[in-house]
């Protein structure tokens, strides 16, 4: 185990967080002196997403969630959930591209629309990104061995943040435009894959006692299990609520439908 | 009412987008009350092959999306002015009625996910259980005929 002592390495996270938010708050503010302006709805979903992130990556609450399967889990769900959900919902991809100059904003548009980002930003692969990334973290001794590599642990927790973001994203495709134009249905159904694949993990878990070696007992892993199964639920669910809330915000006669024919 | 077609398509629309609703809120109370009330249902029941596992994630996946997807579409409805409440409040029952039914028969007897409460003879529970479903089913189905008469009137 580390000293509880918090290593000035520690802080990276956090104060990347504070500094990513930072340039969003600012590239807001130039936005807002301009006509096209910028919605304070966005600014404080940011800063909703930034604050849950803050929470997360702060060092003596991660070294509690190092030792703690439950703090785990309960972390992921911030860091790979909660907190990337919010940040799509501030649109910073628009806000980026509207604020750098035009040639750096074309460049950012043309690596956007490379190959292998378009294959990101599918919802299929962010799916397996994220859902298969979990499969693999806990079911393997991948989550053993990052306990004791410093490097490997927070590799793990950037990889919760860039798939939960991916995956965020790729089911709204909004507010920043998606380049790929999947039905509604198509995404409710990546959705349900992901709910459905999510859940059957926490009962594995559960049953099986995964993750294994790591000195956890059956009762704390039941624990983590139950609260990824649960809190996975609430999550998913409130990506169904933002998908269709922004869904029936659109006028009736641009509304794709959703399960029944068009007359 | 622009012609029949139009208002048949109402009415079903209707009917279905409320049936998932009910599916959704049997499926919410059956979570709430006899998981994590009264803790007669388990999270885990060893017994449960693995076909049933397996399924248990797709179901509950469908649970989860049917009452959030049923609110949405009734909201969409109602919106456009195609709602016909009559035939909502039918399915609406028709979803709970089936899907206890479902529950009490396939996710209980066939996958056998878990029992609806351990350490008794689960016999009355279940017939108990299984009239409650056929009880909103029976709502349902006169709410439905209800709304087919007053559709002719």
């Amino acid at each position: 185990m580390h000293s509880h002592q918090a290593a000035p390495l520690d802080w990276l996270p956090f104060l990347l967080v504070v500094l990513v938010t930072f340039e969003y708050l600012a590239a807001a503010w130039l936005q807002r002196a301009t006509s096209a302006g910028w919605s304070l709805w966005r600014c404080g979903f940011f800063l909703l997403g930034s604050a849950l992130l803050a929470i997360a990556f702060w060092p003596s609450l991660m070294h509690w969630a190092h030792g703690d399967l439950v703090g785990h889990m309960t972390l992921h769900l911030l860091i790979g959930m909660l907190a990337p959900l919010a940040w799509v919902l501030a649109a910073p991809v628009t806000l980026l591209l509207r604020t750098l100059p035009r040639m750096w904003a074309k460049a950012v548009v043309a690596l956007l629309h490379r190959r292998f980002l378009r294959f990101v930003t599918h919802p299929i692969t962010a799916l397996l990104l994220n859902i298969g990334g979990m499969y693999v973290l806990y079911l393997t001794p991948l989550y053993a061995l990052s306990l004791h590599n410093t490097v490997l642990h927070y590799a793990i927790h950037l990889h919760f943040l860039l798939a939960g973001y991916l995956f965020c994203w790729s089911i709204l495709a909004a507010p920043d435009a998606s380049m790929h134009r999947l039905s509604l249905r198509f995404r409710l159904g990546v959705l349900f894959a992901s709910i459905a694949t999510h859940s059957l993990l926490g009962k594995l878990m559960y049953a099986e006692g995964f993750p294994r070696g790591t000195g956890h007992g059956l009762d704390e892993i039941q624990a983590a299990a139950q609260l990824m199964y649960y809190g996975g639920d609430l999550a998913e669910m409130l990506l169904a609520v933002v998908l269709l809330t922004l869904w029936l915000r659109r006028p009736v006669e641009r509304r794709e439908r959703l399960f029944f024919a068009v007359d | 009412m622009k012609n029949d077609a139009h208002t048949i398509q109402n009415t079903r629309r209707s009917l279905w987008a409320a049936v998932l609703v009910g599916i959704g809120v049997m499926a919410a109370l059956d979570e709430i009350v006899f998981h994590q009330l009264l803790q007669w249902h388990h999270f885990f029941d060893f017994s449960t092959p693995a076909f049933g596992i397996l399924s248990d994630g797709l179901l509950h996946a469908f649970e989860l999306l049917a009452v959030v997807v049923g609110v949405f579409l009734l909201l969409d409805l109602s919106q456009r002015g195609w709602l016909r409440v009559a035939w909502a409040k039918a399915g609406f029952f028709l979803g709970m009625g089936g899907f206890q039914l479902f529950d009490g028969v396939i996710n209980h007897k066939i996958l056998r996910l878990h029992q609806i409460r351990y350490g008794v003879d689960p016999l009355m529970y279940d017939l108990t259980w299984n009239a409650f479903a056929i009880g909103f089913l029976l709502i349902g189905f006169w709410l439905l005929r209800r709304a087919r008469n007053g559709a002719k009137r």
